[in-house]
């Protein structure tokens, strides 16, 4: 029979083990790239269709147009989902449609279509025919109002150009042309349409641009615009928002001409949204990834099977296995004091959504001012409970009204002052005021010190790309982390500050 | 500034890592943990056993007791108010005697009526017990502490603190709380801890705030003169509460008490580590005698008699 001992050790080194050895394989025999430095952004974006049942039940079919890949970015791999529903994919001139169908519809349902997308390099805009330009159709006072603003505008500007950036001004949040807004009022107030109708008539050619702005870990990116206009030699692109030349980066154009994207028939309260996540890998490892999963499918358990929005979190879920490494070094190899076992960790969580000093900023404010509250709520003798949660009040007063006031004064990080957890906050304060009270003021500056350079320290570990990278793309380090966690709970030696406490002990006899 | 961990583990000195696994989860089954950590318990089994502890007046177990507690009280010259799962002295109150309406507390401040049901209600909703768990409040007689020791002790009572291993006691040291710690006999606080001689109940060494003293820093008392009476009777209370408990690494918190010799005030199921310091000794050479010395003796009494020949560092 082993000693527990053994056993411990046997398991943890099992698990070290199983985790460095998983992790290897997928290193050589799967290609996964074991630095984040040495490949590319690839993106992954699930766009979701949504819709509602009409009334009356009746046959539903549903187009997508999908993208067709321009300025360098390239589609490595499309998936769609379609529970329930005929599928083909159709081509129509020079775009690919998605169809989906089906007899009737009782309830509100999504359909899916993923796409994993990457930009070796930024290439312009292909320069293609320029149309015929097609008046709009105005009435007499709107034909008015908008040659005058031509006229105006072109005084200003010399070439297509700079027209269509005055232009993009004059229609701004901040313009005072009477002539701009009069004709946003009559459009009901969107810009868009307006940019265009005044390119139209001032015979500059124009169309708009559809496609998503790339931005990792959102949920529900909708579609947004740029403008093209061509200027007689070539097609410049535009932000309207911004009157900016040139196309941004990360944006992904899902269509360059045309209309619509989405046809839906026998539907209603259609929708288009689309969540995003970027990855760090070989373009190659992602092209055959799918492939692979169904062959390794025992092997390797990577995220990347998930929906894009699970994967999101996990990204963050995946973070604090570390976090959890560096609370038990902290406390048992060096012998810090913190108040709340795990309470670092979850103060090291908010400081990724506020960043580290903003979140230290506030995390004092919040800790010091609830302190002085708490201190007044001790006079009133109250029952152990109610006083618990009437610092739970106080402390969503305390956030409310730093989020308020500072908004109000121009920074808008405060915001995030929300993703700090109020209860573990509340208990904080509690058991910092009894601390006070019965050890004094030194015990709490050394616990309350103590706990957040463990949680500045998680929030290092966990923010570190190195860390973030390999947790999510090698899950199967949790198993060494758990291993070396085991490891550590059979460890007897010396703490550092016992090495300090028994400083008196230490001389040779 | 830091002692060398090879030169710390060459003089046996026990890690708080190596007390939690080596120790306490070894040793200690997890089973009988309520019966240390509840003192109302321990007191109940102690006194089965006829060891004694001090006397149990009253217990307050529920908020709406509190309200007309003060009726309970009124008979009572002095008492002590303790939560029965309280941890590292906390919560207790101890009132010497009575101001007219007012209870006058150890540090000789006058408190009301009000003050004292505050902390019941505090005690009562495990402010200061383990994991913040709801508790019961102990009233129990004050120490008549004897006045040999009084000397040696600000305020509150010095208590004996006994590390027993398999029955066979260790180390020991005297808490004598200090104007600095308040009144408590907290070593971190800054009470003063002297080691004591298993042999003789002499003292070894005084350390206050981890640094070597002499007196004690208030009343100005020489640890030098000091011998613990009636030791052997401390050394065979300590001894008897492992068989009471069943925990085999234990210490015994114990007062002289004035009339009653050495009574049991509470035990420790996770003794601290301090007592290393102010015996300024390692406990890990010592806890492999005391197992050999445990083999080898058949009761209590030669378990004693060898420990005191074994551990003996002054004559």
């Amino acid at each position: 029979m082993l000693s527990t001992r053994k056993r411990i050790e046997l398991i943890a080194g099992a698990l070290i083990l199983a985790g460095v050895g998983l992790m290897l394989y997928k290193v050589f025999a799967l290609g996964f790239p074991l630095l984040p430095g040495a490949s590319r952004d690839v993106w992954t974006v699930e766009s979701k269709v949504s819709f509602r049942p009409l009334r009356k039940p009746g046959p539903v079919e549903i187009e997508l147009k999908l993208p067709e890949p321009k300025a360098g970015w390239q589609i490595l791999d499309e998936h769609f989902a379609s529970s329930g529903f005929g599928f083909t994919l159709q081509q129509r001139d020079d775009a690919r449609w998605a169809v989906w169908t089906r007899q009737s519809l009782e309830e509100t349902t999504t359909l899916y279509y993923k796409a994993q997308i990457y930009q070796p390099r930024r290439e312009p805009l292909r320069q293609n025919s320029v149309p015929a330009i097609q008046q709009p159709m105005l009435e007499k006072d709107q034909a008015t109002a908008m040659d005058r603003l031509i006229a105006n505008l072109r005084s200003r500007s010399s070439s297509p150009g700079s027209f269509t950036g005055q232009l993009i001004q004059a229609l701004g949040e901040d313009s005072s042309d009477a002539d701009a807004a009069f004709l946003l009022s009559t459009w009901d107030d969107e810009q868009q349409p307006v940019l265009l109708a005044v390119l139209a008539r001032a015979k500059i050619p124009a169309r708009a641009i559809r496609g998503i702005r790339l931005e990792d870990g959102r949920r529900r990116q909708r579609l947004s615009s740029l403008i093209e206009i061509h200027n007689g030699r070539e097609w410049v692109v535009f932000d309207p928002a911004t009157a900016q030349r040139g196309l941004p980066a990360n944006y992904f154009i899902w269509q360059r001409n045309g209309d619509n994207i989405l046809n839906v028939v026998g539907a209603q309260d259609s929708q288009l949204e689309f969540a995003l996540v970027s990855n760090s890998l070989p373009a190659k490892t992602v092209a055959v990834m799918d492939e692979r999963v169904e062959r390794f499918a025992l092997l390797d358990f990577s995220i990347y099977s998930l929906p894009v929005e699970q994967q999101g979190v996990f990204k963050g879920l995946l973070a604090i296995p570390v976090a959890a490494l560096v609370v038990v070094i902290m406390r048992l190899l060096v012998g810090l004091k913190t108040s709340g076992t795990f309470m670092p960790i979850l103060i090291a969580l908010a400081f990724m959504q506020t960043t580290l000093w903003v979140g230290l900023a506030m995390f004092l404010i919040l800790v010091s001012v609830g302190l002085w509250i708490r201190s007044w709520l001790s006079h009133m003798n109250l029952l152990l409970v109610s006083r618990i949660s009437a610092v739970v009040i106080v402390v969503i007063f305390l956030m409310a009204a730093l989020a308020i006031g500072s908004y109000k004064l121009g920074f808008d990080q405060v915001l995030t002052v929300t993703f700090f957890p109020t209860i573990i906050l509340s208990w904080t304060i509690e058991r910092m005021s009894i601390l006070w009270e019965e050890e004094g003021p030194h015990e709490v500056l050394v616990q309350g010190g103590g706990s957040l350079l463990v949680a500045v320290l998680a929030y290092l570990a966990m923010s570190n790309s190195l860390v973030s990278h390999l947790t999510f793309n090698f899950p199967e380090i949790m198993l060494s982390l758990l291993g070396i966690i085991l490891l550590l709970g059979k460890y007897t030696g010396y703490r550092l500050s016992e090495l300090y406490r028994f400083r008196a002990l230490g001389d040779e006899r | 500034m830091f002692a060398s961990p090879a030169v710390l583990r060459r003089n046996g000195i026990l890690g708080m890592n190596e007390r939690n696994v080596g120790l306490i989860g070894k040793f200690n089954p997890r089973s009988r943990f309520p019966l240390v950590d509840d003192k109302l318990q321990t007191k109940k089994a102690a006194q089965a056993q006829g060891i004694p502890v001090p006397e149990l007046y009253d217990v307050v177990e529920f908020q709406y007791e509190v309200r007309d507690v003060i009726g309970r009280l009124e008979p009572l010259q002095s008492f002590v108010i303790k939560p029965t799962q309280g941890s590292g002295g906390k919560g207790i109150l101890v009132i010497t005697g009575r101001d007219g309406e007012g209870y006058v507390k150890s540090s000789g401040q006058v408190v009301e009526a009000e003050y004292v049901r505050r902390h019941l209600s505090n005690v009562l909703a495990g402010l200061h017990s383990l994991g913040g768990r709801n508790d019961k409040a102990m009233l129990e007689a004050m120490i008549d502490f004897d006045p040999y020791l009084a000397s040696y002790s600000h305020e509150g009572v010095p208590d004996l603190r006994v590390i027993v291993f398999k029955g066979v006691p260790v180390m020991a040291m005297m808490r004598c709380a200090t104007h600095a710690s308040d009144g408590k006999a907290n070593l971190h606080q800054g009470a003063v801890g002297v080691g004591l001689d298993i042999g003789s109940g002499k003292a070894v060494a005084a350390v206050q705030h981890g640094n070597l003293c002499y007196q004690h820093p208030d009343t100005g008392a020489s640890f030098e003169a000091l011998e613990i009476p009636g030791w052997p009777q401390v050394l065979e209370l300590a001894a008897r509460c492992v068989e009471m408990t069943g925990m085999e690494y234990l210490g015994a918190d114990i007062v002289l008490d004035r009339q009653r010799g050495p009574t049991l005030l509470e035990l420790n199921a996770r003794p601290g580590l301090s007592i290393q310091v102010a015996n300024q000794a390692g406990l890990r050479h010592r806890l492999a005698r005391a197992r050999e010395i445990a083999a080898a003796a058949t009761d209590n009494a030669q378990k004693i008699e060898l420990a005191r020949q074994a551990f003996t560092v002054v004559s």
